[in-house]
């Protein structure tokens, strides 16, 4: 009985890594980030000023000892690195070909920031600084960013975990309960499309403190995608998993979280993404409003003083902030769903 | 039979059994009418006949998936109330929970009544008994067609039904895989001596593997007729007797008059 058996077990230990769009000649790619940290820093020290620079704590320090051509020095340095490390260990070989054309383009933008706005003063200043001042800004200002930062982690996590337990629960009871669902779609169709951010008069007037009533509005962003694509996922639970379950002896409570919550996975997961999406949205805007903390909080300030150095060091920061808790949420969902077949890729 | 083991079949009951559905335009389709069949303890019973001829209403009655509209299903002189461990079902399509591995799909009968610690390794055997072992932690989509329904049967059978509720096993499989299970049924059932009834569409695999055919007719649907398979085992396909079985069987459902008449058979 075993002459029909197709060997599932390679596929499943080494799944084939497609790395679409690598460049067909890896010298060049590898070292491609090096060529564009030598033209960034030609770029910098080479090539006049055309913009008038605000003081700034930069000008106690040696031009070259300013965190923007440190930072490409390190670019550099980390790139030649790499490119003898993936000459010498193979493991590292596809990954070091993936990310050297990414990090030397990433660096080439660097370079046009800075030509259209310290060297030529195409866009002007004070809203559009160049690299130096930007990196400037984050590093002088790094306590605070970084302080806001994790005050943002922290009110977000809260939010994100009210709105996802909420909606769990609510999503499960509604999709498993035909006459629950009845009552219930109704009136989720009605209050679940306002944003959030519309209920922050209301909220407002609930708690003293401005934390809860972010906590509660950010819980209410993800509570309805979570509710909607939840219920949708185990009304729409293949009947023959219920029967097959059933006819081997399972009750309701094995039926509800063994067979209908697993099945329903794929769907749960596109409402905590997109209750992601919304818990940023509703950060930011609940932190330049009432919290007096985070990173919407210190881009709103900052914005006041006409900074625009550290607006743009904060948008930085909150792009990687974001980017980093999407990707971990990739990661979590590829881990858990490592049972589907075809899954969308980050 | 002749092994020792052949003791956890039960007695399966059909008396008088009706089923009518409501369609959507409220109209009423009578699905079964006034059927009877029983099923002895460790027997192998096919139901053959045309589609919508109630094989599958019959087999989910059995389950107890479905109720009847009137009559009565036992098992072992119970009622069938509901579906339960001691009557297991096998789809068509395998219907494995793709979330969990081989080996967890079979420990899920045990696991949904509680019985996983005390049982778990039985299910070693199981993945022997249906030739799974180097398959024990591959998700489903990694299995082919024979090798998922291999799963769902050791899955079904780790309960120790007395009743087999078979609907079209092998129906997705093909050609070789198919015959190739057959025999693995007729393992399974000549070691466990489960009681089975099977729903197939194919006249070959019912006078294969059963002790009885019950041919069913369509509209209401209703058992016309039913043929003893009285061949010893192992079963020849070109033998004399089966091809005379076939054609009774063949007539039964008036298909020998569709074929041609100076037409010989390609055998």
């Amino acid at each position: 009985m075993t002459a029909n058996v197709a060997d599932p077990l390679p596929r499943a230990a080494a799944p084939p890594v497609r790395r679409g769009g690598v460049p067909a000649r890896p010298v060049v790619a590898v070292l491609a980030p090096v060529v564009a940290a030598a033209v960034a820093l030609a770029v910098h020290f080479a090539l006049p000023d055309g913009q008038l620079a605000p003081l700034s704590w930069l000008d106690s320090l040696p031009s070259w000892r300013h965190p923007y051509p440190v930072a490409v020095a390190a670019v550099a340095v980390g790139a030649i690195l790499a490119a003898v490390g993936q000459a010498v260990l193979p493991s590292l070989r596809s990954a070091v070909r993936h990310a050297a054309p990414l990090v030397a383009g990433a660096v080439g933008l660097v370079i046009a920031w800075e030509v259209v706005t310290t060297k030529l003063n195409w866009l002007h200043q004070p809203f559009f600084p160049g690299p130096d001042e930007v990196f400037g800004a984050m590093v002088e200002d790094r306590e605070i960013l970084l302080e806001s930062a994790w005050h943002s982690l922290w009110l977000l996590a809260a939010g994100y975990a009210v709105g996802v337990t909420a909606g769990l629960v609510t999503g499960v009871v509604v999709g498993w309960f035909p006459r629950v669902r009845y009552w219930a779609m109704p009136a989720l169709k009605f209050v679940g499309p306002i944003p959030a951010t519309a209920l922050i008069p209301l909220v407002m007037t609930l708690w003293k403190d401005s934390f809860p009533c972010a906590v509660a509005l950010i819980g209410f962003a993800v509570w309805f995608p979570m509710t909607i694509l939840t219920s949708s996922g185990i009304a729409n639970v293949r009947l023959a998993y219920l029967d097959v379950a059933r006819t081997l002896g399972a009750g309701r409570f094995y039926l509800i979280f063994h067979v209908a919550i697993p099945a329903a996975l794929p769907n749960i997961f596109i409402g905590l993404f997109m209750g992601l999406g919304a818990s940023f949205l509703t950060l930011i805007v609940a932190e330049t409003v009432g919290v007096q903390a985070g990173l919407g909080w210190y881009l709103r300030w900052q914005q006041g003083y006409m900074e625009y150095a550290k607006v743009y060091a904060t948008l930085i920061l909150s792009a990687v902030f974001f980017s980093t808790l999407m990707t971990v949420l990739f990661k979590v969902r590829d881990r858990v769903l490592k049972w589907q077949k075809g899954v969308i890729k980050w | 039979m002749n092994n020792p083991r052949a003791a956890e079949g039960a007695v399966l009951v059909a008396r008088n059994v009706s089923k009518a559905f409501t369609a959507a335009d409220g109209s009423t389709v009578v699905a079964l009418e006034r059927v009877s069949l029983e099923v002895a303890a460790g027997e192998l019973v096919s139901l053959v006949g045309p589609s919508g001829c109630g094989k599958s209403t019959l087999l989910r009655l059995a389950a107890g998936l479905d109720h009847p509209t009137a009559g009565e299903l036992t098992v072992g002189n119970e009622p069938i109330a509901g579906p339960s461990a001691d009557r297991g079902l096998v789809f068509q399509d395998p219907t494995l929970f793709p979330w969990l591995t081989v080996r967890r799909n079979i420990e899920a009968g045990l696991a949904a009544r509680g019985q996983l610690r005390r049982r778990r390794r039985e299910v070693d055997e199981y993945l022997t008994l249906v030739g799974l072992d180097g398959f024990a932690d591959a998700y489903p989509h990694q299995l082919s067609g024979g090798m998922a329904q291999r799963a769902a049967l050791a899955r079904a059978l780790v309960n120790h039904p007395g009743v087999l509720l078979l609907d079209e096993p092998l129906g997705a499989l093909d050609q070789f895989t198919r015959m190739r299970m057959q025999d693995e049924l007729l393992r399974i059932w000549a070691a466990r001596g489960t009681t089975m009834l099977l729903v197939t569409h194919d006249i070959d695999e019912a006078l294969y593997l059963s002790d009885r055919i019950a041919v069913m007719s369509p509209r209401p649907g209703r058992i016309d007729r039913i043929l003893d398979v009285a061949l010893p085992r192992p079963r020849h396909r070109n033998d004399r007797r089966f091809l005379d079985l076939r054609s009774r069987l063949l007539e039964a459902f008036d298909l020998t008059c569709v074929e041609p008449a100076p037409a010989s058979p390609p055998h």
